[in-house]
């Protein structure tokens, strides 16, 4: 099973490759992983989609903690989240099929963002469910290049893993 | 007051307490050498940087205390490595200095430049790379902390040339401040006596010890509640010392080559208590039919060992130390007569067991069997030693025919299994105990990874008494090639080897030779009288092998008993 989980981390040198290599060397999944800064600065927050049984979510967790500039893990799985992915969607534009490419993007409440004599880019942002549907959409109108952020994710309300 | 990196590095040693260093110089770690060079800290410089690591380790399991190492960059601390797994898989504490090439040169492919803190973070507890000597003091500091505290583990400093040069104020804080670690000490309560009730309730009974309860310092705390009790126990390779060895109680080792009778306990027990070890496959054998009756009950301080391999009925997460005492505070008083009844039976099975298949070889009167050899050593010396292992047959063969009775008097690789740990540990134990008899258990194989530091032994007069059973394979590969592989003995007979006692010679060391039953026995008493290192020969029986014997994947009933 799919799970996100936020890893709040010290955001110092070599944090990021202490992360990975944990994955790697004990043969867990990453299916994506973003991070970036906090509202502290000392702080970095990853969000890491990952996958496995509940044995082996319980040793990622574990491990993630031992780990010593780990300062917090969350199973996101466990309550209420949110989370959004970004993509950028090059497709090739045609007398044919830019009105289509628009209809989609608007239908999506993405936006073109780069326009040349032969292709658009469109940005979408949204859950996980929302980005891969518009990827299928914009496949047969012939896609260059797509590119995308991987998850971002926080729990709703008040519970932060910042906090 | 301002110091130099170099002075920094020191001082705070001193602080920690070390009082010895094993390590070899080189270009960047000139300045730490210069500073050493009158100081009060006595530095043994090995031959082999891998030697410092596993001599420091050595020291560390000997004597409990934080073993310290120093070597210089690139090729200095890549011959680290091997030690550092070593140490890292059977969680000894110690802290290894590293230098590195200036901070401005890192990344340019300098002059003996490797990216070590890289190489290192999947075999260190954590790794440092100073970049600024103002936080010298501090790393230091924190480096020994996580070392000893929690599930112990080797760090590693690595030391930029510029860092050793450079000034800062020095001032050694008296606390390290880890935001992310936080290690659990205490047992929960309320788990602590869900164990107790299980194993009050238990009518089969069996305590599982690892290397965590030597570690802890819970010798006697575990000693007293398998008495108090009356729960039998088994220990694993690194157990091994944890509970007295002769006690009536033990059933020595488990595992894959662990006695008849604590193979068939485990098998057979309905309450499991293990206690700081973490179910390797070595002692489990096929995983699915390990413990298959058995409630398991669970005390280690590191929870990702807890629920790994083998799914835990009741975890508890602290020091060993601290939740046996718990125990035993709650046990007092605690043994009703129905309980006696139900052990009695428990403690018949074990002991019909023990007689069905004994420990046990065939000495004859022409070849030297290995496991007499280690019999003989530990009735010269009454048990009243430090053994240390190379890997493999040599180090099982002492695992089972080596009576330890005490903790921190075995020193081996449980789980990297490294061959040529034995002498540079060794040597490490005999530092930390001037006057004690250590003797390194060897193979003609393992021995010659870390033999030039016979010259280490001599220059610094560390008296290590060196057993080689010698039997010209590597043989435990050798076993597993009779057994498994048609006796197809690829590439494990070693055609060519040294001459051991003209080796020893030329080292300044004696040498000694057995090929006879009958001068086994004076070559030890020999050995154990000489005051300086010294290298035994003992020509064994070239194909004997290690019984019992659970091959790889099997369940622990399946036993061969040969």
């Amino acid at each position: 099973m799919k799970h996100t989980i936020s890893v709040l981390v010290e955001n110092e040198f070599g944090v990021l490759a202490r992360v990975a290599g944990l994955f790697s060397g004990r043969g867990f999944n990453i299916d994506s992983l973003s991070v970036a800064e906090t509202q502290d600065p000392d702080l970095s927050l990853m969000t890491i989609v990952t996958r496995g049984d509940d044995q082996i979510m319980e040793q990622i967790i574990k491990q993630l903690h031992k780990l010593v500039n780990v300062l917090k893990v969350t199973d996101l799985q466990e309550g209420a989240y949110l989370d959004r992915e970004m993509v950028l969607i090059k497709v090739n534009a045609t007398d044919e099929t830019k009105p289509e490419i628009l209809r989609l993007a608007e239908i999506f409440r993405g936006k073109v963002v780069d326009v040349s004599p032969k292709t658009y880019t469109v940005e979408v942002s949204g859950p996980e469910d929302k980005i891969r549907a518009v990827l299928e959409l914009f496949h047969p109108l012939g896609v260059r290049e797509v590119v995308r952020t991987g998850k971002v994710a926080m729990p709703r309300g008040l519970q932060t893993p910042g906090g | 007051m301002e110091l130099t990196g170099a002075e920094i590095l020191v001082e705070s040693l001193k602080k920690e307490g070390v009082n010895t260093l094993f390590g070899y110089p080189g270009g960047v770690v000139l300045n730490v050498y210069d500073v050493l060079y009158d100081a009060d800290i006595r530095h043994v410089l090995v031959r082999h940087e891998q030697a410092a690591v596993h001599a420091a380790d050595g020291f560390a399991r000997a004597s409990g205390d934080v073993g310290v190492a120093l070597v210089t960059s690139g090729p200095g601390a890549t011959n680290t490595v091997t030690g550092l797994a070593t140490a890292y898989m059977d969680s000894i504490p110690l802290v290894l200095f590293t230098g590195q090439v200036p901070t401005g040169l890192i990344g340019n492919d300098a002059f003996q430049e490797a990216d070590i803190v890289g190489i290192t973070r999947p075999c260190t507890k954590h790794n440092y790379l100073v970049k600024d000597v103002r936080d010298l003091a501090r790393t230091i500091k924190e480096a020994f902390y996580l070392a000893r505290s929690g599930r112990p583990g080797p760090v590693l400093v690595d030391l930029p040339k510029d860092v050793v040069v450079g000034k800062a104020e020095y001032a050694y804080p008296d606390a390290a401040k880890l935001r992310g670690y936080n290690p659990t000490y205490e047992g929960h309560l309320g788990q602590v006596k869900k164990a107790l009730k299980a194993i009050l309730a238990a009518e089969r009974p069996l305590l599982y010890v690892g290397g965590g309860a030597i570690l802890s310092g819970a010798a006697g705390e575990l000693t007293e509640l398998a008495r108090v009790l009356k729960l039998p126990v088994t220990t694993t390779l690194m157990g091994l010392g944890a509970f007295p060895g002769s006690d009536p109680l033990c059933l020595g080792m488990l595992g894959m080559h662990g006695t008849y009778r604590a193979n068939m306990a485990v098998s057979h027990c309905d309450v499991l208590v293990a206690i700081g070890a973490r179910f390797d496959d070595r002692v489990t054998g096929k995983i699915d039919e390990f413990a298959p009756h058995a409630t398991v009950i669970h005390v280690d301080i590191d929870p990702t060992s807890i629920s790994k391999n083998v799914r835990v009925d009741i975890p508890i997460v602290g020091d060993v130390r601290n939740v046996l005492r718990k125990l035993l505070g709650l046990a007092n008083g605690a043994d009703p007569a129905e309980r006696d009844a139900h052990l009695a039976e428990w403690h018949g099975q074990i002991a019909a067991w023990r007689e069905t298949h004994k420990m046990d070889y065939d000495q004859g009167r022409d070849v030297i069997k290995p496991q007499y050899v280690v019999e003989q050593l530990w009735e010269a010396t009454g048990g009243d030693c430090i053994v240390s292992t190379e890997v493999g047959q040599n180090q099982m063969w002492a695992a089972q025919y080596f009576t330890f009775d005490r903790p921190r008097r075995w020193l081996t690789s449980g789980g990297l299994g490294t061959m040529g740990y034995g002498f540079p540990a060794a040597l490490g134990a005999q530092a930390a105990f001037p006057d004690a008899v250590v003797i390194d258990i060897a193979g003609d194989g393992s021995i010659q990874m870390n033999i030039q530091e016979l010259a280490t032994a001599v220059q610094y007069a560390l008296p290590v008494k060196v057993a080689v059973l010698n039997n010209g394979f590597l043989g435990m590969v050798r076993q597993w090639q009779e057994l498994f592989y048609d006796r197809r003995y690829s590439h494990t007979r070693m055609d060519v080897a040294p001459d051991f006692v003209k080796l020893a010679d030329a080292y300044g060391a004696l040498g000694l030779r057995a090929t006879r039953p009958d001068e086994v026995r004076p070559v030890i008493d020999q050995a154990l009288a000489h005051p300086g290192p010294v290298m035994m020969d003992f020509r064994v029986a070239p194909e004997e092998g290690v019984y019992p014997m659970v091959p790889a994947g099997a369940p622990l009933t399946k036993m061969l008993l040969v």
